[in-house]
Parts: structure tokens; C-alpha cells; sequence
């Protein structure tokens, strides 16, 4: 183990380093904190300019009911999980299948086809903006919720399948070749074999493309305008707007953004880290 | 071998041609699906972003239906060639580029840090890799409000160390300075590093959680025998670890670049590309003249997107002839 273990360098050591630790994770946190911070002021602390010390009194479930009753943040937060979970399920669906595909059986295209989901995967999402702008408008699906999940999950497809192709060929082949051997049809060991086997690379993509798309800012301005399908993100920025110098609101706004993700991150913590380090580093 | 082939084929139910080729059909059925929303979505767009790139469109269609876009060349890159907004933004998309790099070795050194095994680690690992799950907006909101000048963080630690608290006649407060409060948002020299900053920070906490998952596979019988050569700190860390947290560098290494030439959410939230477009990147400029109050250019927007495509190409060519020579040497 690099470092050496702080058990090895004494008592002392070890206690001065969990000393620190609280230390080291309250500045690295700093910003966050104080939003927090200031989530949970009173308007009277803001004007008077008491925004960094103590709160005078806490005013938590006024701001946070604030948010709600002053904006449209729940409609924002209804249309994020109206986009976010169809991608989800649509993205991660396709990926099993093309997944499989690439990983399983060797045709000459195969790794060119491969390539290309990691590439489109990579690329800027300024090239497509135009073109999928044009495309939403001219089939009516701008300014629609359907609209959003559909070029999420055709986008996220790419990150999914080089996920999932990796993950595939680490499977035993013999359990592939064994169940053809007796016959089984294509689909079936799909379904029967596969399928099963690679459940907790089905939950890493589940809550990592639930993240990505769920911060998804770029294409909630370019896919939407009005109200009625824009998702969280996009709705701090136009509250950030609607509350100018209401810091306590603008935060709690933020916060509130945050909280899907992070309880998704804290509650499938291992999943989301194998699916970060993209399978290779396992 | 001849001989059991056509015993094969001679046997009374012959496979019809679907079952004897499905080795060769099924992998397309299985591909086809996510192949044409791919398509649909992603790769016909590029080419499409590419030929528009060559017209002048401000993204309407006349009575009949037909785009009134209109050919014009390579006039839009030679306006580009002339835009100093342009120049600005490369310029800033190089910045980050180089800066943004500082996550890697700021992330394996927050890993090495938290590479232990004492009580609740792995809370503080949870926590330090807290700022990547937030969206970025959030990230820019707080980063935001972190550097205001006057009631920000950055503006009241300022206040503390500069500056004297006088209470005038009226009771109201105010601050003598030795030196004006810095509104590093607003400045047109400092804004950029300004959003660099706030942008390291949930990448570090990306890098971070790649290497500590890295560190957990190193070879420990090649540290101990590393260690029973004499070597430490250092060095070890140099010979010994670095170069088995490889695949974890090169990931680190794509994320980051990736990271980078995409930054457009920091951006949009903190500054808009001001001052005067001091902090727009290619990413932020394309969005700016493709869709702007001032009309649509999609043409020109489409020109910025292309020189973005053609770096970031550069980039991804590195990396998948990577990974080509990594399945190569695989299976």
C-alpha cells in the first residue's frame, strides 16, 4: 500500500491525521458550506450584510418552501425527472443490445462500429446543436420534454455501449459458447446468460447517466424556452434572474438542484464509481 | 472435414437460410436499434454541422418549406480568421486546456492524502468527491456568489485583511480600503483564471476518486519490495507508483481534456463570456452567435463548431489509436 499506513508511523501520527482530516474536508468543502450557509438566512441577515458570519436565526424551511411557492422550481424538477428517467431507461435498453452485439460476435465491423460510439461519445456538443435544433423544430419536438429525453438517450448511447461492450467481453466466453453448443437461440442467451450477468453494469450506467443527464445545462437551453419543459438546471439560472440579490433563495435553489444526484451518488456509491473509472480501472 | 460438412448440409431439414447465417445476421439485429438513433442523432448531425458550416442561414424556411440557407463558401472562416472574438476564445480554450491539466496531479495528490485506512475514510473519500456529482451550474452559482466583492467569501476575507470598518453618521457601515476589494468576475485579466478555479474543483474531485480506485490495485509485493530496496517517498512515488496508475492517467488524462474543451455551463452561469467576451471559449462563442438576440447565424455558428470538432478530433484520434493498441494486445 503506497502511502505507507499512518498505523506504521506512530500513534501520534495517526491521531494528528484524523485531526487534520475534519480540517482538510471543511476547506475543500468551503464553498459548498457556506452556500449552505446562506441557503438557510433570513433576507433581513443578507441586507445587512451578514452573510458570512453566523445566521442570526435560521430560516431553512422558509427558504426552501420559498423556492417552491415564489418560482416554478417544482415544475423544473418534475420535467428533470420526466427527462431524466425515460433517457435512462431507453439508453441503457439499447446499449444492452448493441453492447452484446460488439462484444459477443466477431464481424469485421465490429470495432470500427465500436469506435464509433466512442467517438461520438467524445465529440463537442456544439457540432450537433444546429442540425438537432433544426430537427426538434421542424418535427415539433422543440421546447418538449420528449424532445430532450430522445437526444439524450440517442447521445448517452454511445457512453453506454462502450461501457457496456467493455464489460461483456470480460464475461467468461465459454459460457456464450457452451449455451450455443446446446442449441440455445441467439436472443435467448441475450436474455438468459448475459443479461443477468451484467446487472451491476446496468445500475453503474442507471445512476451515472441519471447524474450526467440530470446536470445536463447545454441542451435545456438549446432544446427548450418557455416554462413548461425546462429542466432544473436551466431553472436556477432563470431563478438566479427572477431572485437578483436574493442570495438566500438562489441557494437554496441550488441546492435543492443538487440533492437528486447526490442522494443517487451516496446511495449506489460503488456503482457510480465503477462506472466513472469507464470499467478499466477496475 | 470435407465430408462432415456435407453430411451436414444433406440431412433431411435443412437449416433455412436465416438459421445457417444467424451468427452473421444477429449481431446487426442486436446493433440495429441503437445504431439508427445514433445515427439520427449524432453522426448525421455532424456532417450536417460540417456542409452548413459552407452557407449563410439565419435557420428559417420560406412559404414552401424549403431552408432559405445560402451558399457562400469558405466566407464564414475567412470572417472567423478576421474575429477577434474568435482569436479570444482560442486563446481562452488553450488556457483552460493547460490549467485544467493541474486537476491530475491536484487529484493524485488529494488520493494519496486520503489513501488510508483509518475510522470513517470512507466518508472523507465520499465527501471530497462530493463537487463532481453537482451540476455544474450549481458549481458556477456558488463560485459565483464565492469571488462577489461584496458579499462573497473572497470579498469578505478580503475586507478583513485590507480593510478598516467605519460607521458613519447615518449608523450605516462602511469600509476603507487599502486596497479595493478585487471583483475577479468582472475583471477582464482575471475572469477566466477565475472560472478555471471553480471549474478544478469538481475535476480534482474526478481525478481523485480515478487514482484511489488506481491505488487500490497496485502491486503491494512490488511497493514492499521497493521499500526493501531503500526506496520512498519520492521516489517510490515516481518509479514504483506512478507508472502502475497508468490506465488511471490516461483516463484522468481524456476526462480532463474532454472536461475542458467542453466547459460551457461555468461559463454561461458565471460571466456569460464577459467582460467584453474576455472569457468566451469556442464552445460558449458557437452557442453565443448561433442562437443570440441579434438573429440566428447559423452558418457562422456551425464554422465556430467545426474548429472546436477539429480539435477536440485531434484529441479523440489520440485516444482511440490507444485504445486500438490496447485491444490489440488484448484478446
Amino acid at each position: 500500500m503506497f502511502p505507507r499506513p499512518i498505523e506504521k508511523s506512530g500513534a501520534t501520527a495517526k491521531a494528528a491525521y484524523q485531526a487534520f482530516l475534519p480540517f482538510a474536508l471543511i476547506l475543500w468543502l468551503l464553498p459548498l458550506l457556506a452556500i449552505f450557509l446562506t441557503s438557510i438566512r433570513s433576507a433581513a441577515d443578507i441586507n445587512s450584510g451578514n452573510v458570512f458570519g453566523w445566521p442570526s436565526e435560521f430560516a431553512l424551511i422558509e427558504n426552501y418552501t420559498a423556492v417552491f411557492t415564489q418560482s416554478a422550481a417544482a415544475q423544473y424538477m418534475i420535467n428533470s425527472v420526466l427527462i431524466t428517467v425515460p433517457t435512462v431507461i431507453i439508453s441503457v435498453a439499447l446499449a444492452c443490445l448493441a453492447g452484446y452485439a460488439l462484444a459477443i460476435y466477431r464481424f469485421r465491423v465490429a470495432l470500427p462500429l465500436f469506435f464509433l460510439f466512442v467517438a461520438g461519445n467524445f465529440i463537442p456538443f456544439q457540432i450537433l446543436m444546429v442540425p438537432v435544433r433544426d430537427m426538434s423544430v421542424q418535427t415539433g419536438l422543440y421546447d418538449t420534454i420528449a424532445g430532450q429525453f430522445l437526444f439524450h438517450a440517442a447521445f448517452q448511447t454511445g457512453f453506454c455501449t462502450l461501457f457496456m461492450r467493455n464489460f461483456i467481453k470480460a464475461l467468461p466466453f465459454d459460457l456464450i459458447e457452451s449455451a450455443r453448443i446446446e442449441g440455445v437461440a441467439e436472443w435467448r442467451i441475450f436474455w438468459f446468460v448475459v443479461l443477468p450477468l451484467v446487472r451491476p453494469a446496468i445500475a453503474a450506467l442507471a445512476v451515472l447517466i441519471f447524474t450526467f443527464v440530470w446536470n445536463d445545462f447545454f441542451w435545456a437551453n438549446v432544446l427548450t424556452q418557455g416554462e413548461s419543459a425546462k429542466p432544473i438546471t436551466a431553472g436556477v439560472r432563470a431563478l438566479n434572474g427572477q431572485f437578483v440579490n436574493n442570495w438566500h433563495l438562489v441557494s437554496a435553489a441550488s441546492l435543492l438542484a443538487a440533492i437528486p444526484p447526490v442522494v443517487c451518488f451516496f446511495l449506489m456509491q460503488r456503482h457510480f464509481i465503477a462506472g466513472l473509472t469507464l470499467g478499466a480501472v477496475k | 472435414m470435407a465430408d462432415a460438412v456435407v453430411t451436414d448440409t444433406s440431412t433431411p431439414t435443412e437449416p433455412g437460410w436465416f438459421r445457417r447465417n444467424k451468427l452473421a445476421i444477429a449481431p446487426w439485429i442486436f446493433l440495429i436499434p441503437a445504431l439508427i438513433f445514433f445515427a439520427i442523432y449524432v453522426v448525421i448531425p455532424i456532417f450536417e454541422s460540417l456542409w452548413l458550416s459552407l452557407y449563410e442561414w439565419n435557420g428559417l424556411y420560406d412559404a414552401e418549406g424549403n431552408s432559405t440557407a445560402v451558399w457562400v463558401g469558405f466566407q464564414n472562416y475567412v470572417k472567423l480568421w478576421d474575429d477577434p472574438n474568435f482569436w479570444t476564445s482560442l486563446r481562452n480554450n488553450i488556457a483552460w486546456l493547460i490549467l485544467y491539466m493541474l486537476a491530475v496531479p491536484a487529484g493524485l495528490f488529494i488520493a494519496l492524502f486520503l489513501n488510508q485506512t483509518v475510522t470513517g475514510m470512507r466518508f472523507y473519500k465520499s465527501m471530497f468527491f462530493f463537487p463532481f456529482v453537482i451540476s455544474q451550474v450549481v458549481v458556477g452559482l456558488i463560485f459565483g456568489w464565492f469571488y462577489n466583492p461584496d458579499f462573497g467569501v473572497v470579498g469578505t476575507v478580503w475586507k478583513a485583511i485590507f480593510c478598516e470598518e467605519t460607521t458613519n453618521i447615518l449608523g450605516n457601515t462602511t469600509f476603507r480600503c487599502e486596497r479595493p476589494v478585487p471583483d475577479i468576475l468582472s475583471s477582464e485579466q482575471w475572469a477566466t483564471y477565475g472560472i478555471i478555479a471553480a471549474g478544478l474543483w469538481p475535476q480534482i474531485a474526478y481525478c481523485m476518486i480515478l487514482y484511489l480506485t488506481g491505488l487500490n490495485n497496485v502491486a503491494a509485493d512490488q511497493i514492499e519490495a521497493a521499500r526493501l530496496d531503500g526506496a520512498k517517498g519520492w521516489k517510490m512515488l515516481w518509479y514504483v507508483v506512478v507508472p502502475q496508475l497508468k490506465p488511471a492517467t490516461f483516463i484522468a488524462v481524456v476526462v480532463t481534456v474532454i472536461g475542458a474543451l467542453r466547459s460551457f455551463d461555468m461559463i454561461a452561469i458565471m460571466t456569460q463570456g464577459g467582460p467584453f467576451g474576455s472569457t468566451n471559449v469556442l464552445s460558449h462563442y458557437m452557442f453565443e452567435v448561433a442562437i443570440s438576440e441579434y438573429g440566428e447565424r447559423y452558418g457562422y455558428g456551425s464554422s465556430v463548431a467545426t474548429v472546436l470538432f477539429g480539435i477536440m478530433l485531434f484529441f479523440i484520434s489520440y485516444f482511440l489509436w490507444r485504445m486500438y493498441q490496447d485491444e490489440k494486445g488484448g484478446r
